[in-house]
């Protein structure tokens, strides 16, 4: 059984009296431990298939599965427990909370799994140092760069440990040294944890760390292809 | 709701002072409307208060006993005799506060100018005094010094309208029980004044020895006026009177002698239950404009959190939060104000530019505000109680956005 499964997904957007294919009949099978990369153009609906795995968006017909569970018939606190448990999200703006701090970004997600205070603390703290931001723990976003806030959300969508993180555009703020540690994080999460990534991305240089690369266009997946990661 | 409560309220703490102007003027806010809920309503008690205090003293006493038929023809002829050994047991009791026993007669009084119609009350002082006559509303002379004293005791406003002074004779005219004309010259010993000026033109007081032998009753009376420790439940007082007395007496609390004080003190209770109503929903459109514009403000951040595993009943929960620490903030605020201004006018607001329409009502020219726990507890309660229900609304809203548009918005 595959970690997800995409069956001929349909999203379409009225814009006037045009018809935009956000997905336009998009199936897939993804093994858990993918590492995956999403490419293609503006537009393409990388981020409309990366919401619609998420269960952020709805669908206008078609199946997705995750670990054999459709996500397309659940309720929305249902969906919110399968995002809580099982997805990590990294967004395209990062998206951090401006009145917690670094530390507290990464936590809120253990907050709300319930997990203990000195966990909690313990794993946000070695999160933040594993992507670079020790000694910046109790900065509020306001205080941090755009690269800084980006590697906080990163920390967040991995501390809890999920199985599958899809990721918008994670690197789009990071300097090359950055991106290549937090990518490498990312690959390390996958070889010994098996977390699957879904990533979306124009960068030729993450894509370099795909196992997989799947190509979109028009909302169509036009290529999809195995490669030697990085 | 999926997330510690700490952690909860440290969210919703943080997130009212994103805004702290709007957070400080939704605190004042509700901080003037409960410090109107109190203090107002304290004012209306106080006022309340007063003139059923003003209303019991001028009967005067919680409980009075009559002939029947007294209270429609108050004269010589529907007489009570003086308390026998039963009543007097209830009357000496500890359940009894004070008691007297009066005559109370209609009487023409003259002067050597005019002459006016007053109640000839006969007293004895001592038990007059322990039912509520003010020794310090004597202005001029002396109050009685005894049952059988000579003097009589006018009101201010009586002793102008007679054109005489403290010192002078005067003629009292009444009926004695052959309906015949009873009279008895009187030297004024006393003046007194009193907060209802109506009391210093209708009321003299006689030695109730001296009234007795005038009007040739014997040692009949006309009522026994009985005191309770509260005036709020005189009925427990009353029955245990009527128990003690012939089907021929009268026993009336204060409530039957005066049904209008009585349905005014009734009627109080629901009218300040609706007068915090009415200022809480004035309250609550600035509560619900704060919150929705707080909430509007943070739609990415509630897509966020929806997105990062939050149901939505835990949004409208972190809403609620947010909502009862405003609330509770603007409480305490506001109870404090009202307690610190009933404090600082304890000694009463003056309001004589206004006192002939209040004395109408019965009530004093001076205003003491009046604070119950009762008031303070229902203040409170409806402005948490009613601030919960009016946060739901846009708690639920905020509880709906779909997180892929929520995190979209700009």
């Amino acid at each position: 059984m595959s970690a997800i499964s995409c069956k001929d997904l349909c999203k379409y957007y009225q814009q006037g009296d045009a018809v935009i294919k956000g997905l336009d009949y998009v199936s897939l099978e993804i093994d858990q431990g993918s590492f995956i990369c999403l490419s293609g153009p503006s537009g393409s609906g990388k981020t409309t298939l990366l919401n619609a795995i998420g269960g952020l968006d709805s669908l206008d017909s078609g199946e997705i599965a995750i670990d054999g569970e459709r996500v397309d018939l659940l309720g929305k606190s249902a969906l919110a427990d399968l995002r809580l448990h099982k997805i990590g999200f990294v967004f395209q703006a990062y998206n951090l909370i401006p009145v917690l701090s670094a530390r507290e970004n990464v936590e809120f997600v253990m907050q709300v799994q319930g997990v203990g205070t000195a966990e909690r603390r313990q794993r946000s703290l070695r999160i933040l140092q594993e992507v670079g931001l020790e000694g910046m723990e109790d900065r509020r976003p306001a205080q941090l760069s755009g690269g800084q806030q980006q590697r906080v959300a990163v920390a967040r969508a991995i501390v809890s440990q999920p199985k599958l993180v899809l990721a918008d555009e994670p690197t789009a703020n990071l300097d090359s040294e950055s991106m290549e540690k937090l990518m490498q994080h990312f690959r390390d999460l996958n070889r010994i944890h098996k977390v699957t990534f879904l990533i979306a991305t124009h960068d030729q240089r993450v894509m370099e760390w795909a196992d997989r690369l799947i190509s979109m266009e028009d909302g169509r997946v036009i290529r999809d292809e195995l490669q030697k990661a990085h | 709701m999926g997330m510690p409560v700490l952690a909860m309220s440290r969210l919703a703490w943080r997130n009212l002072w994103r805004n702290y102007r709007r957070t400080l003027i939704m605190l004042l806010a509700i901080a003037l409307g409960v410090w109107a809920m109190i203090f107002m309503t304290s004012l209306l008690r106080g006022m309340v208060d007063d003139m059923v205090r003003q209303g019991v003293s001028a009967l005067p006493g919680h409980v009075q006993v009559h002939a029947s038929g007294y209270r429609d023809d108050p004269s010589v002829m529907n007489s009570l005799p003086s308390p026998d050994k039963a009543l007097l047991d209830v009357l000496n009791s500890e359940q009894v506060s004070a008691w007297s026993s009066r005559i109370k007669v209609p009487a023409m009084i003259s002067s050597e100018y005019d002459n006016a119609g007053v109640s000839l009350i006969g007293v004895d002082p001592e038990g007059e005094l322990a039912l509520g006559f003010k020794a310090d509303d004597i202005i001029e002379g002396r109050f009685l010094s005894a049952a059988d004293d000579n003097g009589i005791v006018v009101g201010e406003k009586l002793l102008h309208r007679l054109e005489t002074r403290l010192g002078k004779r005067i003629v009292v005219m009444s009926q004695d029980p052959e309906n015949a004309i009873a009279e008895r010259g009187f030297r004024i010993v006393g003046v007194f004044s009193a907060e209802l000026k109506n009391l210093e033109e209708n009321m003299v007081y006689a030695g109730r020895d001296v009234v007795q032998k005038m009007l040739g009753m014997g040692t009949d009376i006309s009522e026994i006026a009985v005191l309770d420790f509260d005036y709020r439940e005189p009925e427990e007082l009353t029955s245990i009177i009527r128990l003690v007395l012939p089907a021929d007496h009268e026993v009336l609390s204060w409530l039957e002698l005066d049904p209008y004080l009585g349905t005014m003190m009734r009627v109080m209770n629901g009218f300040v239950l609706v007068w915090m109503v009415v200022i809480f929903l004035a309250l609550s459109f600035g509560l619900v404009n704060t919150l929705m514009m707080a909430i509007f403000e943070r739609v990415r951040e509630i897509g966020l959190m929806r997105a990062l595993g939050m149901r939505p009943s835990a949004i409208v929960y972190q809403i609620l939060v947010e909502s009862v620490m405003l609330l509770v903030l603007g409480l305490i605020i506001g109870n404090l104000a009202a307690i610190g201004t009933i404090v600082l006018l304890k000694d009463g607001i003056d309001i004589s530019a206004v006192a002939e329409g209040m004395e109408m009502m019965g009530a004093s020219s001076m205003l003491y505000p009046v604070l119950q726990w009762a008031d303070l507890i229902l203040a409170n309660t409806v402005v948490i109680v009613l601030g919960i229900i009016t946060s739901l609304l846009p708690a639920w809203r905020a509880s709906q956005y779909r997180p892929v548009e929520a995190l979209s918005r700009t």
